[in-house]
């Protein structure tokens, strides 16, 4: 797929033609189905209450995907943001030990996310190491931190008006961390398709030297793509600390893999160089549809993450079937 | 179970509309979810069948067993919003965090579903009530009783517990010795610490054995200790002279029962556990009232009374010998 999205063609398809064919067609398609799946099986799925409950199971995670994508697209990876978040979420729960405000613990989230992504770049674009070994280090290195923190103890009494950011709606069944979800989703699809920053992504992504020669600066790209990365898993610390009320050391983990997966199941070529923020918003809730889908009828989390695994390879190979299919 | 299993499958993954079996809607007019720490652990295990046991005997209850994949607040979380969503009637629940599941819980209770913690418990303005397995009390009595049980002629019994600032276990030890006096003949020579580590304990087991000749019984109310003790009274053959009893799990401890190192020791049966869970759970959503004093009944395991914080102990903990060892130590 992205060896030959590289590839120039003799034609251009048809714009149509192009966006029926896409993978963001496809995805929405397995959306579709996989909504009306639900439908049909089972009868407590078509209701406002409960759908709202069900963003509650990506919200968080799509955040990290979106800056997670733009990171994977232009060749890099960050595996530490679930890390970022417990640590975040422990700095916050110190904070508030220490009788701190909803607006000081907000920053502190930020704060934390954004230092933490700033240490993650300097490694990888000051010091030239790779990012997977770099974050694989942080990931193990930002919750030991947390662990060391608080050990099997738990930070608890946040204030009641910062559990707004986790429990709050804005509007009828319209949680706040829906709404941010959908505002963070539409910056990143500006910054990524609209803006010079996003096409310096995508020629990073493609070919860094060649990038580098044409005048863009790379490591400076890539350093604050790592900064987003690890500002948007601050945010998202902030929305599921205040949902859950408490911090422990072990809060979100496994939530880089399933970050990853939302990405990767998005279109977005993990060589980098291709995929759109329009496939991860899908991927975000075909993911949240299916958990919650299974979750409906009861099934072990053990057999919802083998449908998600199959999920994942089934569409990444689909394609790969159709075109050798095609091609006899 | 299994075909549901199947249907969810298909519907999760087929992309033609035209498989899906449709999932008949439970005829039983209550459905109770029992929700554990996390799937594939054999105390929790066991407990649903103890949960499978009060529902045949209610009669019209269909158990939904349940939980996350490991152990975190925010697995159990997705799965109670799912269960709010299925509208279930009651929620039985040992939690992976006392604080971060009230939220959740709050709102199902405010959606009219029962709640109830049992095993590992909620903060209270999460739940209508919890049942902690035993109690300090029944614990600390029942330590005693297994030891005086095999000595009809009295002697000497000694203690090795955890550490020395283990809470749980200096709050059973502090309550066996307030039990000590209904065992006459039963005295109390020393109490030592193993710290919970095999060897220390093993040691510690073998200086009892050297000071205290005539020592009838060892009580350890800690698992690893009470292992520790049966191999050091083994190893040192003094089987059938020195009784090793206390709290201990039954995979471990099968092999000391067997020999006889072990006469009998004591732990909380998860079957049980799981059955008063949603016998309580079903009571409650019937209308009994959940408050401070209030007495409520849990089938073949009599009822339980709430103290000030609604929580209330099932019952002394369960007590496994040869008669039944084979029977438990493939659960847990």
């Amino acid at each position: 797929m992205t060896i030959s999205s590289r590839t120039i063609p003799d034609r251009l398809r048809s714009p149509l033609e192009q966006r029926l064919k896409s993978w963001e067609a496809l995805l929405l398609l397995v959306a579709i189905c996989i909504f009306a799946a639900n439908s049909f099986a089972s009868p407590y799925f078509l209701n406002a209450w409960n759908l709202s409950d069900a963003t509650f199971n990506f919200t968080e995670k799509a955040m990290i995907a979106f800056a997670m994508a733009l990171l994977i697209i232009s060749g890099e990876i960050d595996l530490s943001v679930a890390s970022i978040i417990a640590l975040s979420s422990t700095a916050m729960g110190a904070a508030v030990q220490m009788g701190m405000g909803t607006p000081i613990l907000v920053l502190i989230g930020l704060g934390v996310g954004l230092l933490c992504g700033s240490f993650n770049g300097l490694l990888v674009t000051r010091m030239g190491l790779p990012s997977i070994v770099v974050t694989i280090g942080t990931m193990s290195l930002f919750r030991g931190i947390s662990f060391i923190v608080l050990g099997d103890q738990a930070y608890r009494g946040y204030p009641s008006d910062f559990s707004w950011f986790g429990q709050g709606y804005v509007w009828w069944v319209i949680s706040f961390e829906f709404v941010l979800f959908m505002v963070i989703a539409a910056i990143y699809f500006v910054l990524l398709h609209k803006t010079n920053f996003g096409r310096a992504v995508y020629a990073i992504g493609n070919n860094p030297t060649g990038a580098l020669f044409s005048g863009i600066r790379v490591q400076r790209i890539k350093f604050i793509l790592f900064i987003l990365t690890g500002l948007m898993s601050g945010i998202a610390a902030i929305c599921l600390t205040a949902r859950l009320g408490s911090t422990r050391p072990s809060i979100a983990t496994g939530w880089e893999l399933e970050v990853v997966t939302m990405v990767v199941l998005g279109g977005i070529s993990i060589l980098g160089g291709s995929g759109t923020i329009v496939g991860v918003i899908i991927a975000a809730f075909v993911m949240g549809l299916v958990t919650f889908g299974l979750g409906l009828l009861n099934v072990p989390g053990i057999v919802m993450s083998i449908v998600i695994g199959a999920l994942l390879i089934g569409v990444i190979a689909l394609p790969r079937l159709w075109s050798v299919w095609r091609a006899r | 179970m299994k075909r549901r299993t199947l249907t969810s499958l298909t519907a999760g993954l087929s992309l033609a509309a035209g498989l899906f079996g449709t999932t008949a809607i439970a005829a039983d007019d209550m459905r109770i979810a029992l929700v554990v720490k996390a799937l594939g652990i054999g105390f929790f295990e066991a407990a649903a069948e103890g949960a499978k046991e009060a529902a045949a005997e209610l009669g019209g209850v269909e158990i939904i067993y349940t939980g996350p994949t490991d152990t975190t607040a925010e697995g159990q979380i997705e799965v109670i919003n799912s269960l709010i969503a299925q509208g279930v009637d009651a929620i039985a629940i040992s939690a992976n965090d006392p604080d971060a599941l009230v939220p959740s819980l709050k709102k199902a209770m405010s959606r009219g579903i029962a709640v109830v913690s049992w095993d590992s418990g909620v903060a209270p303005e999460g739940r209508q009530m919890h049942l902690n397995p035993s109690s300090t009390d029944l614990i600390g009595n029942t330590i005693i009783k297994l030891a005086a049980d095999h000595m009809p002629d009295g002697g000497d019994v000694a203690i090795l517990s955890a550490t020395a600032t283990a809470t749980n276990q200096n709050a059973w030890i502090e309550a066996a010795k307030k039990a000590l006096p209904s065992y006459p003949g039963v005295n109390l020579a020393a109490t030592v610490y193993g710290d919970d580590l095999s060897d220390k304990s093993y040691r510690e087991a073998q200086g009892l054995m050297t000071s205290y000749p005539d020592l009838k019984a060892i009580i350890a109310p800690t698992t690893v200790g009470i292992l520790a003790s049966c191999q050091a009274v083994t190893d040192a053959g003094k089987v059938g002279e020195i009784n090793v009893t206390g709290l201990g799990l039954p995979s471990e401890m099968a092999g000391c029962v067997d020999s006889g190192a072990t006469k009998s020791f004591a732990i909380w049966n998860p079957i049980d556990l799981g059955y008063s869970a949603v016998m309580l759970a079903h009571a409650i959503a019937k209308g009994a009232d959940a408050a401070p004093g209030a007495e409520i009944p849990m089938g073949r395991m009599g009822s339980v009374k709430l103290d000030d914080t609604n929580s209330a102990a099932m019952s002394d903990p369960f007590t496994y010998d040869s008669s039944n060892i084979d029977q438990f130590k493939s659960i847990f």
